[in-house]
């Protein structure tokens, strides 16, 4: 399926941050006055592991063009051993998505810690770029879910 | 419906600047349950929580949606806020409109409608929160210390002395650390024996205080104010409720190693006491060295005891105990410099002996009785070299970061040197002299004054040509190369992490860093805290410092945890997971992930058609749950959930940012 090229269309990305580092990170890039695109929305969760897959599912059937998933390094989770278990179900649902047809750039997931503002800019500017350049997700959209989906739907030919 | 309020801060211009708050607030109006919106200067000052609060009075507000800067900052606020209206102050969320929107954008429509979507998201999760209540668990009015160096000490007196039972684990058969192994102590020359014995004393003899000496921590369960904690004791093979210390048995042990505590400078018994201060002052056996441990010959010792407390049956015990609170404070050890720096000979030469050395050198209880001689033939040295940073501030070969405390003992054995051996000379090789501490530069200029040579650069080789060994080195402020013939050469070797503190860092789920150094939970505002409640740190645990900043820092440990023991119970957080008992499958998988081992399965009552029976099902310990969410992500029937980021919730922020 092509994309009509439009240069106005800003991609829609969730980005599931773990409260204790990433989200925490994100603050200080606030903090710090570091610029990212606009179309990043940050969605704090206490863990990376409490991402659920139902909400990657979800996004990407309600029309989000990438969704990342955000929480300490392995080693450094404030629960101890949560994101090893974010890093491994990461792992099977990325295949799962490809194995559907979803280019696994959609679907990330990056460490980023409490005092590492410049690399949360870093990846959600690289993240955004990346996913700009694939252009629109319709692969999941279901269209009888909103209108936005189908608006969307309709850029395509 | 919902009746939702929505509040959007200026925060001055800082939000206001690059969003149009007054269009947010307009937007928020139309979105689903919204029954009041309006935008503010500042929501979290004392007009702005008056303005939410008449509001939810006066358009009957049921649930409340701040727009402002991050939840991390104002939460709590808030919901203190709404603990004196008839919102519960779960009932609220809020959007980051600060620090994830105004602040990271430029653009003020863009940053605009993005405000707008977060405060939709905001909307749409509160409408789904649920009311939820604060429980209370009871706190164990125990401290557990794990380490009785000074740094260990000083925290258990001070939480004793507050009127709280500790104990202090200690790995070796004595407490008092490396503080009771050093003479003189930096800037002031009291001796520290002199200083730290009496603490060691007082410890001892508390009656608040429990001494776990040939102890170490084998488990760690529970939380704060609740740790069950799993302690090994050594086999000492001496039954130290008999002994009374008589040292009877060490004097007629025919077995001699090395000691430990003169670091290798002298010989003990295998059945020993550390040193002569040593707090308990009872013997134990060191089981690689005894004859009859080893070999079933001897058994000297056993027939000397006056009252038969020798017991070479003696076993490893297990004892588990309740504390409320934890202490780290492991320590440090020094690098091995032998295998680092092969040039300076790699442990060949005798006469070249790290700073704890020359400790027990110019110790009077030392090997030499204070008397500073060359380990090789018992003669005094006249030139001294000593070598700083060994170790230290050489990423390459060593550490990376400075290890604090040898600019200063460095400049203290060449005073000492001096002051002992007339007619001396010492010669410093240094890359900076670090004096930051009170009299501290003082002391270093006259170190100067007394005739120590300063010379910048460091050392290439060290060698041994007769009895002399020659030190070739650079001066860089002249730019040549220096040789120096010394008689003995000093190394102030570099501070490293305690052996085996990983063990104790897993044990207790805290973290460290590169250098294996114990992390604080924040580097200025939260110092001797880790990042698990419950759990403090002090001393060079931490990282290297120096007596006065360990003692202090201890002070602090003990501080925060008579804070917790003070209390009979605390709040916890009911932001924690629940299991729909009737849904369960009993499956077990939430039980494998939780970090927290807070699930457990468990058999209740329940029916299959009219038939009662036993089903198992999952069950959350509120106690130890602390609300990561992650057995929600396995459960397959969806019956787990966590409150405050129910599922329910989660996806409907998740719609509403894909609208």
């Amino acid at each position: 399926m092509s994309i009509k090229k439009d240069d106005n269309w800003e991609p829609k990305i969730l980005a599931f941050c773990c409260n204790w580092c990433t989200y925490t990170g994100a603050d200080l890039a606030g903090l710090n006055r570091m610029k990212y695109p606009e179309n990043v929305r940050t969605i704090r969760v206490p863990c990376s592991s409490r991402v659920n897959p139902q909400f990657i599912l979800r996004a990407f059937q309600k029309g989000a063009d990438g969704v990342l998933v955000c929480g300490c390094h392995p080693g450094d989770c404030h629960y101890a051993t949560g994101n090893y278990f974010t890093r491994r179900r990461f792992m099977l649902m990325q295949r799962l998505l490809e194995y559907n047809g979803i280019d696994p750039k959609r679907f990330q997931a990056k460490w980023i810690s409490g005092s590492e503002a410049a690399k949360f800019r870093d990846t959600v500017t690289e993240v955004s770029a990346q996913i700009k350049a694939l252009g629109p997700n319709t692969k999941f959209v279901s269209p009888h879910y909103d209108n936005a989906v189908q608006a969307k739907e309709g850029g395509a030919e | 419906m919902a009746r939702i309020g929505v509040f959007i801060c200026h925060c001055g211009t800082n939000i206001a600047a690059t969003v149009d708050v007054e269009k947010v607030a307009e937007a928020a109006k139309s979105m689903p349950g919204v029954a009041f919106a309006r935008d503010y200067k500042y929501m979290c000052s004392e007009p702005g929580q008056a303005m939410i609060k008449e509001a939810i009075e006066e358009h009957n507000l049921d649930r409340i949606v701040i727009g402002s800067c991050s939840p991390r900052m104002h939460e709590t606020t808030f919901r203190k806020m709404l603990k004196g209206t008839k919102i519960n102050p779960y009932l609220l969320e809020i959007a980051n409109l600060r620090e994830q929107c105004a602040w990271v954008h430029t653009d003020k429509e863009k940053a605009t409608e993005k405000a707008i979507n977060l405060v939709q998201m905001a909307v749409a999760k509160v409408a789904n929160n649920k009311p939820l209540t604060t429980s209370t668990i009871p706190i164990t009015k125990r401290a557990l210390v794990i380490g009785g160096g000074i740094a260990g000490i000083q925290a258990a007196l001070d939480i004793a002395d507050a009127g709280y039972d500790v104990t202090i684990v200690e790995k070796e058969p004595t407490i008092g650390g490396h503080m009771v192994m050093l003479d003189k102590t930096f800037p002031t020359m009291d001796c520290s024996a002199c200083i730290s014995t009496p603490k060691m004393v007082d410890a001892g003899a508390h009656p608040n205080i429990t001494l776990k000496t040939s102890c170490e921590v084998e488990k760690v369960d529970g939380y704060i104010g609740n740790f069950e904690v799993t302690i090994k004791e050594k086999a000492k093979y001496v039954n130290h409720d008999l002994c009374t210390g008589c040292g009877l048995c060490q004097t007629k042990c025919p077995t001699k190693v090395t000691s430990e505590f003169n670091q290798g400078m002298s010989k003990r018994s295998a059945i020993y006491i550390p040193f002569a201060q040593a707090v308990p002052s009872k013997p134990v056996i060191d089981a690689q060295a005894c004859l009859k441990l080893t070999k079933d010959k001897c058994g000297i010792c056993e027939k000397v005891c006056p009252i038969g407390a020798i017991n070479y049956q003696d076993e490893v015990k297990y004892t588990t105990e309740q504390y409320g609170a934890i202490v780290v404070a492991t320590g440090y050890e020094l690098v091995d410099w032998k295998k680092m720096y092969p040039e300076y000979g790699g442990g060949k030469y005798e006469d070249v002996i790290t700073g704890l050395q020359f400790e027990r050198l110019v110790n009077a209880s030392g090997p030499t009785e204070g008397h500073i001689v060359r380990p090789s033939d018992g003669k005094e040295p006249k030139d001294v070299v000593i070598v700083k940073c060994v170790g230290s501030r050489d990423p390459k070969k060593g550490k990376s970061y400075c290890s604090r405390a040898c600019c200063m003992y460095s400049a203290k054995h060449a005073h000492q040197i001096l002051d002992k051996i007339p007619n001396s000379r010492v010669y410093i090789f240094y890359m900076d002299v670090r004096t930051p501490g009170k009299g501290y530069e003082e002391f270093y200029d006259n170190t100067r004054k007394d005739g120590a040579q300063y010379i910048r650069g460091r050392v290439s080789k060290i060698y041994k040509e007769g009895s002399k060994l020659i030190v070739k080195g650079e001066d860089s402020l002249i730019g040549r190369p220096v040789t120096v013939e010394a008689d003995m050469v000093v190394l102030a070797t570099a501070m490293e992490a305690a052996p085996r503190v990983e063990e104790v860092v897993s044990k207790l789920g805290i973290s460290m860093d590169k250098d294996k150094w114990i992390q604080e939970a924040h580097p200025k505002l939260r110092p001797v805290e880790t990042q698990s409640a419950g759990i403090f740190l002090c001393g060079t645990c931490q990282g290297p410092k120096d007596i006065p900043d360990t003692v202090s820092q201890a002070g602090a440990a003990a501080s925060k945890v008579i804070g917790i023991l003070n209390h009979d119970e605390m709040e916890t957080s009911p932001m924690i997971s629940h299991v729909d008992q009737t849904k369960c499958a009993g499956c077990g998988y939430c039980v494998e992930v939780c970090p927290y081992k807070a699930i457990s399965l468990v058999e209740v009552p329940g029916r299959d058609g009219n038939r009662k029976v036993t089903k198992t099902v999952a069950q959350v310990n509120e106690g130890l749950c602390q609300g990561c969410g992650c057995c929600t992500a396995t459960c397959r029937t969806g019956c787990i959930d966590l409150r405050g980021f129910t599922n329910d919730q989660i996806l409907k922020e998740v719609d509403a940012l894909c609208l």
